[in-house]
């Protein structure tokens, strides 16, 4: 589905962010990119969607190569990539709706979405995501009026109402507190579940990765350190993608957490 | 710094070192100096007679000018309506131009660093630079005197502050939300409309306001030099030493300045 080759991203600056990365995403897969502050998750995850622009190596996404596409043809494939932010960087002073909406900009020409007279089709869908992420309320609020995890859920919506076959998830859960944290990445892999999504989540917190993931993928200086089952975590893999530290309590909190985290996605539920 | 030691061993710290503040009262030593030395000059090329009679004159006029002449409020309609909308075209005028210039300007979204943004730069300056009665006075010479005269003087005039005020809101702009319109797909101006305008809308009304409420103020004085609106009056009854007019018409752009104010808090408070 995703494949990146050899791919490379050295800043003006002369920090080399990424070192030849070579990943290969099937369909359907939700992969968690864990790794130190500056070890590249995030220019990792703009230079797919070219938000940065990659210095070399290729990405595909299906069949398609894009770091040697043109403006337009870059558009019609971002289309195709959903995007969920650290600080939700939704639009602020807009409605949630016109949030929404927003992610459907790839598909409708300027003047219709100028006037926000978007298609019908659109307009229900939606409708039915703010329904699954239980915010259909809301719809006329503004951004700014949403609290964290509400605000997170509308870059969720926004994310896959452009009907994305990747996701790229920035550090969904970085500013939430921990419940909230854990709906988000809960209601994020079951939309991917239900869906057939693939994607990709930057996140910091090797526990909630653990929890939720089929794969992870550990990143130190640009470089791929790990790429395997959560299970096969073990102290030393964290110390060679962090440097060391007593691993012992981040590992084990995951077992406690789990009958905790299930009790509350009932009470969620 | 001023972290010395004393004689026992303990330190002794002091805002400022010797030498610093040696500096400091040279400096204001200076000042007064220069200050005094104005003082004489002027004074010596004062005629004091005239100073010393200042309160006798001012009183002098405003009896004469007291009470205001009533009655000719009949004519001042025509041109404060004249002035009102002299301010309110040559405002919306202005605000049509500096859009873009401020969009040409703004460093995250002019198109060229290096050949547009200092032309749209040298705009901003060159407008801003030059008061609004000196754009009168040329656009009179070009298109002869007349309301079109006055609002083409304020729209002009107004284009430089606007844009300036504009371009700085819109470098001031929130980058991650633009990313994320960009990340959908969205077009070069879909990405402007959905991510950037709704971010400088606050400041762009609150702008559009301020710039309004000044130009009122400006508007009032540029039928001095005839280009149109209640200025004309004032001109012609000063020359004419009519001081009931006078003071009438002062009166009435009083009013017009309080009311714009009145109407521009109201606004900004509306939206921000």
């Amino acid at each position: 589905m995703l494949r990146l080759e050899k791919l490379v991203k050295t800043y003006r600056t002369g920090d080399q962010a990424l070192k030849s990365v070579d990943l290969n995403v099937p369909k359907g897969q939700v992969v968690a990119l864990i790794g130190p502050s500056g070890a590249g998750k995030s220019t990792l995850i703009r230079c797919i969607n070219r938000l940065v622009e990659p210095t070399s190596g290729k990405v595909w996404l299906g069949d398609t190569e894009l770091t040697h596409l043109g403006a337009g043809a870059l558009r019609r494939e971002r289309r195709r990539m959903g995007m969920i932010f650290q600080e939700y960087a939704l639009v602020e002073r807009l409605t949630v709706m016109e949030n929404v909406l927003s992610g459907r900009l790839g598909y409708v020409g300027f003047w219709r979405s100028f006037a926000r007279r978007f298609p019908q089709s659109d307009v229900d869908e939606a409708f039915r995501l703010l329904d699954r992420v239980g915010l259909l309320g809301m719809a006329d609020k503004r951004a700014d009026e949403l609290s964290g995890g509400q605000r997170q859920r509308v870059g969720i919506c926004r994310a896959l109402i452009q009907n994305p076959a990747l996701l790229l998830v920035d550090e969904p859960t970085a500013s939430l507190d921990p419940k909230t944290s854990r709906q988000i990445m809960r209601l994020i892999c079951e939309l991917c579940a239900e869906r057939g999504l693939a994607a990709i989540i930057n996140i910091h917190d090797v526990a909630l990765a653990q929890m939720f993931v089929a794969r992870v993928i550990g990143l130190r200086f640009g470089a791929i350190e790990f790429d395997g089952a959560p299970e096969a975590l073990t102290p030393d893999v964290l110390t060679r993608i962090y440097g060391e530290e007593d691993w012992q309590a981040t590992i084990r909190k995951v077992d406690e957490d789990e009958a905790e985290a299930s009790a509350t996605a009932e009470a969620v539920a | 710094m001023p972290v010395s030691e004393g004689n026992s061993g303990e330190k002794i710290w002091r805002r400022r070192t010797t030498g610093e503040a040696m500096v400091r009262w040279l400096a204001w030593l200076a000042g007064v100096a220069v200050f005094v030395w104005c003082w004489n000059r002027i004074s010596a090329t004062t005629t004091w007679f005239f100073v010393w009679d200042a309160p006798r004159i001012a009183g002098d006029i405003f009896d004469r000018a007291t009470p205001p002449r009533w009655s000719y409020i009949e004519k001042l309609w025509v041109p404060i309506w004249d002035t009102l909308n002299i301010a309110t075209l040559g405002t919306i005028l202005a605000l049509l131009m500096a859009v873009p210039v401020a969009f040409l300007a703004a460093r995250n979204t002019t198109p060229s660093t290096r050949f547009i943004r200092p032309a749209a730069l040298l705009v901003i300056v060159s407008t801003r630079s030059i008061n609004s009665l000196i754009w009168a006075l040329l656009l009179i010479a070009i298109i002869g005197p007349g309301i079109l005269a006055g609002i083409l003087a304020i729209a002009i005039r107004s284009i430089g502050f606007c844009a300036k005020l504009l371009y700085e809101a819109i470098e001031e702009i929130d980058r991650k939300q633009v990313e994320a319109v960009t990340a959908t797909g969205a077009s070069r101006w879909q990405v402007m409309a959905f991510g950037i305008v709704p971010q400088i809308m606050p400041a762009f009304a609150g702008i559009s306001v301020f710039r309004w409420d000044i130009n009122i103020r400006e508007s009032t004085v540029l039928g001095l030099v005839g280009a149109g609106g209640i200025g004309l009056q004032l001109s012609g009854s000063l020359n004419t030493l009519a001081w009931p007019q006078v003071s009438l018409i002062l009166l009435v752009i009083l009013f017009a300045v309080v009311l714009s104010e009145w109407i521009s808090a109201k606004v900004r408070s509306a939206i921000i």
